[in-house]
Order: structure tokens, then sequence, then C-alpha cells
């Protein structure tokens, strides 16, 4: 279901915590939104998940204005929604199962029918043989499994991922993040994802939005976000990630420019080109590959040497041909 | 010693009687009102600070009289319910009042611990507050609800023997009339004996159920 956000403004005690937001999230996709703790990333989610109304704005799902709804009408929406959190927010009172069957219980669902589809749910997570395990028993993943199941008993249109990887090691945050990319196809589903983690959005959405102090600063699909990031939060935010382990340094000096090679570009031959084609020369710094779900994004950090007029023209060469090119601010 | 035998009989009757329906009537008062508490505070599923703070400053009253003079003040209230305010019966009413409060005040505690973000994902879920008090909050805060009811019991045997000097009967009364005023030593060491074996019977079930829960989870 597409999601619409106009205008959405909620203070706390005077505090911006969401300013001005508006954003369109296309359905049967995963949509990232992106900021550091405090920028209002939690607001916006209480927001669109209908947990509280905003002071001002509007939130639709589809062709309908959510925001506003009597309190029946709120709890009847709410059900057709899942959200999985940070720390999981399992039932310890129930097992397993019992925390899948919960949504289905509150609706009144016939018990037969709630069985049956426990038992799915926890197939479609790969959990089908811990169905009477104690919540405590469960390791971390397993436990974002149920929560993931639960989330999604009611067949809901949307899931919301408040945080969903935060508290996990990486290789079960790449385990969960996979689980919700093959549920979100076979589903789907609109998938939100609310994170910190620039390797989440890189790995997981499709799109991406980048909030600061409760404000949008930049948005988009996720392979022209890393290709051509145009804010420094954003920037920051990639350079968390090459940092891990994508990106190959020769030396500790950096050069003047930024190349972000997008689409095709990597497989090209473009800089024994430029070398045949103009009279300059380059130093690499550091180059690296970020492997995005469906495309690639290739960086460089090098220094372009020649006379200043080569050096423009090389430039102008380089973004007709797709390379992203950003001169290092002194 | 035979006599010894049924006047201790007859009085551990009457103390579990007392305890037995004092304990029933301050749950059925005591537990919604904890309920009340916690879902009208501040951080509850349907903040009500007014409500809030008058409740509360009602069962801190109720908290703070001393169970003798209670007690007294309770004989009208007592007469008018029941037609008399003395024997086993009667004492029900001033021992369900005195525990109800305490009751009140364990079951809010125990629901204020529930994870607020359990409470936040049954909200996003879908369920009216109801559904959240009956199938979320209860369930959560069972086992200390459950270890607070036993620690109300193991009160409410020692108020029972209070309760006994104004002619409730039971153990205490046993112990002060015969054991204490006829110097009889026997009957108060036998009666004593009794309430230690009672107080650890009902500690030992309390921690037993408690754990049987909590190793569910």
């Amino acid at each position: 279901m597409r999601i619409k956000l106009e205008n959405l403004k909620k203070y706390y005690d005077s505090i911006h915590a969401v300013d001005d937001i508006s954003l369109d999230i296309p359905e049967n996709t995963i949509f990232g939104i992106i900021g550091k703790s405090g920028a209002g990333k939690s607001s916006l989610v209480r927001l669109m998940s209908l947990l509280e109304a905003p002071d001002s704005g509007a939130v639709w799902y589809g062709e309908r204005r959510v925001d506003n709804l009597p309190k029946d009408e709120l709890i009847a929406c709410r059900r057709k929604i899942g959200m999985i959190f940070q720390n999981f927010n399992l039932f310890s009172s129930r097992n397993a199962g019992k925390n899948v069957a919960y949504p289905l219980e509150i609706c009144g669902m016939p018990k037969a029918q709630i069985k049956e589809r426990v038992t799915e749910m926890l197939k479609l997570v790969g959990l089908e043989d811990r169905e009477n395990a104690p919540i405590s028993t469960l390791s971390g993943g397993q436990k974002q499994r149920v929560a993931i199941a639960r989330a999604l008993a009611t067949q809901p249109d949307i899931l919301y991922c408040d945080e969903a990887t935060s508290a996990l090691d990486p290789n079960t945050t790449q385990s969960i993040l996979a689980l919700i990319r093959e549920i979100q196809k076979k589903m789907n589903l609109t998938v939100v994802m609310i994170t910190h983690q620039m390797e989440v959005v890189r790995d997981a959405c499709e799109y991406v939005a980048v909030v600061e102090d409760g404000k949008v600063v930049e948005q988009g699909k996720v392979k022209d976000i890393f290709a051509n990031p145009k804010t420094k939060t954003t920037r920051d935010f990639i350079k968390n990630v090459l940092n891990d382990k994508e990106m190959v340094k020769w030396s500790d000096q950096t050069g003047k420019f930024h190349l972000h090679f997008t689409g095709k570009t990597p497989e090209k031959p473009l800089l024994s080109t430029i070398a045949k084609k103009f009279n300059v020369e380059f130093n690499i710094f550091a180059a690296g590959i970020s492997h995005l779900p469906d495309e690639d994004v290739g960086y460089m950090n090098a220094d372009i040497m020649g006379s200043d007029e080569e050096v423009s023209k090389v430039i102008a060469w380089l973004e007709e041909n797709s390379v992203h090119v950003r001169k290092e601010q002194e | 010693m035979e006599q010894i035998l049924i006047l201790v009989g007859v009085s551990t009757l009457q103390t579990l009687l007392m305890v037995f329906f004092s304990t029933l009537f301050a749950i059925l008062i005591g537990f919604p009102l904890g309920v009340l508490l916690n879902t009208t505070n501040q951080y509850g599923i349907t903040p009500r600070p007014v409500f809030n703070s008058i409740l509360s400053r009602i069962i801190d009253v109720l908290r703070s009289f001393p169970f003798v003079i209670l007690m007294i003040v309770l004989l009208p209230f007592t007469r008018l319910m029941l037609g008399t305010a003395i024997g086993t019966t009667a004492t029900i009413i001033p021992l369900s009042i005195a525990a109800a409060p305490f009751v009140a005040r364990i079951t809010e505690t125990a629901l204020n611990e529930v994870d607020p973000g359990i409470v936040q994902a049954a909200r996003a879920m879908g369920s009216t507050n109801w559904q959240i008090i009956y199938k979320v909050l209860v369930p959560e805060a069972m086992p200390s609800v459950v270890s607070g009811i036993t620690l109300t019991i193991i009160n409410l045997i020692s108020y029972s023997a209070m309760a006994g000097t104004l002619g409730g009967g039971g153990l205490g009364d046993l112990a002060i009339r015969y054991g204490y005023q006829r110097f009889r030593t026997g009957v108060m060491t036998a009666a004593v004996i009794v309430i230690i074996i009672m107080v650890a019977a009902i500690q030992f079930a309390g921690t037993r159920l408690t754990n049987k829960m909590l190793s569910k989870r």
C-alpha cells in the first residue's frame, strides 16, 4: 500500500521531533529512513504507524487519510499494519506460537484457523519446529523471526521495522534482512525500515530518506544516493559503510576529487580513455565498490593533475559518462 | 491434651476461614484497583492524572491506618453489613479492607514493571485497552502478582491474630486468651507452632507457583 506523509509535525515540549516531513512511499517496495539517534526517526515511525497523532499534517494509506481516525477505526486500521522492533517486544508469558497467535486472537479469528495460520507463519520464517518454545530459549535472530511472523500473521499491507536489526550481530542482521526481502516479494508488502545503519539501507532498501533534526534532508533511490550523495550527513553515513572493508587505501593522504561510478560505468575503461584523450595524469589514493541489491556503485579518491582547463574538461567528460565528481572542500 | 487439640483445631479452622475469605475479598477489591492505578498513571495506557492521584491518596490513607484502629473504625460498617460486629465472619470485613490497598499497590507495582515496549507492540497490533490489560499486562505481571499475594496472605495471618481479640476467634485469640491470660503455656506454644507451619506452607506454595510460572518463560 502506498504511504503518503504530508507536512507532518510533532513537538515534544517545544522540541521539533518531526519538523515538516513530507514523503511519498510507493507500494510494494522497501523504503529506508536513516538518521542518527535523536534525528526524529522514531517519532516519525510512531506517527506513520498510528501510535501517535501528529500535531499537524496528514498520513495517507492509499486513498485513505488515517491520522485522524476515531478510536474504533484506528484500532481496525492498526490491525492491518505489522511492526517489528529493536528489542523484539515479544510476550514472555506466551511461547513462540502463542506470540504469533496474539494478533489473530484479538481480532476474533476462530481457534482452528489461528492454529493453521500460526504453523504457516512459523514455517515462513523458518521456525516451524519451535512453536512451543518459551521466548527466553530463543536466540536474538530467532526472536526477531518470531516477531516478524507475529507482525505478518494478519497478512497486513505494511510492515514497519523500527531499528529491527540494531540489536543483532552482523551475520544475523544479514539473515534477517534477507528474510525481510524475501517476504516483501512474496507478500507484496510495503516495508518501511527505520535505521541508523547504512549497511541496512544498502543491503535491503530500494529507496531511502535521510532524516536530520526532524527534517528529510535527502531522498531518492538508494543507488542514486550512494552514487551521488548531496549532503554531508548522507556522505558521512556512506563513508561509515565504506570504511568497513570495501574501500582499499593506498595511502593516508587523500586526493582532491571523489569519483562515484554508477550503473554500468564500473565496467568501462574510463581512466585509460581519459589518459589517451586528455593531457592529464591520475594519482589514485583509494578505491572500492559497494554492492547494492541490484547494482554496484564504485568509488575512487584521486588527484587529477594537469592544467585547470584540461582538468575541468575531464570532469565534464566524466559527468557525461555518468560518473559523479565531487571536489574535496578545503 | 485432648482439650488442647480440640481448642487448637477449632481455632485453626477459624483462622483458615478468616484468612481465606479476607484474601479472596482483598483480591476482588484490590486487584482491579491496582490495575486502575497502573493504567491511569502518566505512563499507563489511558492516563488520567487527576483520578489517579485521588485514588492513590485514598489507598495511602487506608494503608497507613494501624490495623487495630481500622478494625474499631469499621465496627459500625461491619454491623451494617452483617448485623453483628463480632465473631469470625465479622472480622473478615476489616481484614479484607485492610489488605485490599496492599493488594492494589502490589498489583500496580507488578504491572508497572511490564516492559513498555511490549505494551507498545500490543497497541501497534490494534489491541483494545481491555485486551492489553487481560491478554498482555496481567499475564506478563502474573509471577510478581502471585508472589505479592503470598505476602498478603502471610500478613493476613498475623492481622487475623489481632482480629481475634475482637471476638473473631482463631489461633491468635486462642494464644492470648488461653496461653497468655490463663497462663496455659502449652496452648500458646501449640497455637504459635500452627501459625509458623501455616506461614511456612503458604510461603512454600507461593514461591513454588511463582517459580513454576517463571520457568515456562
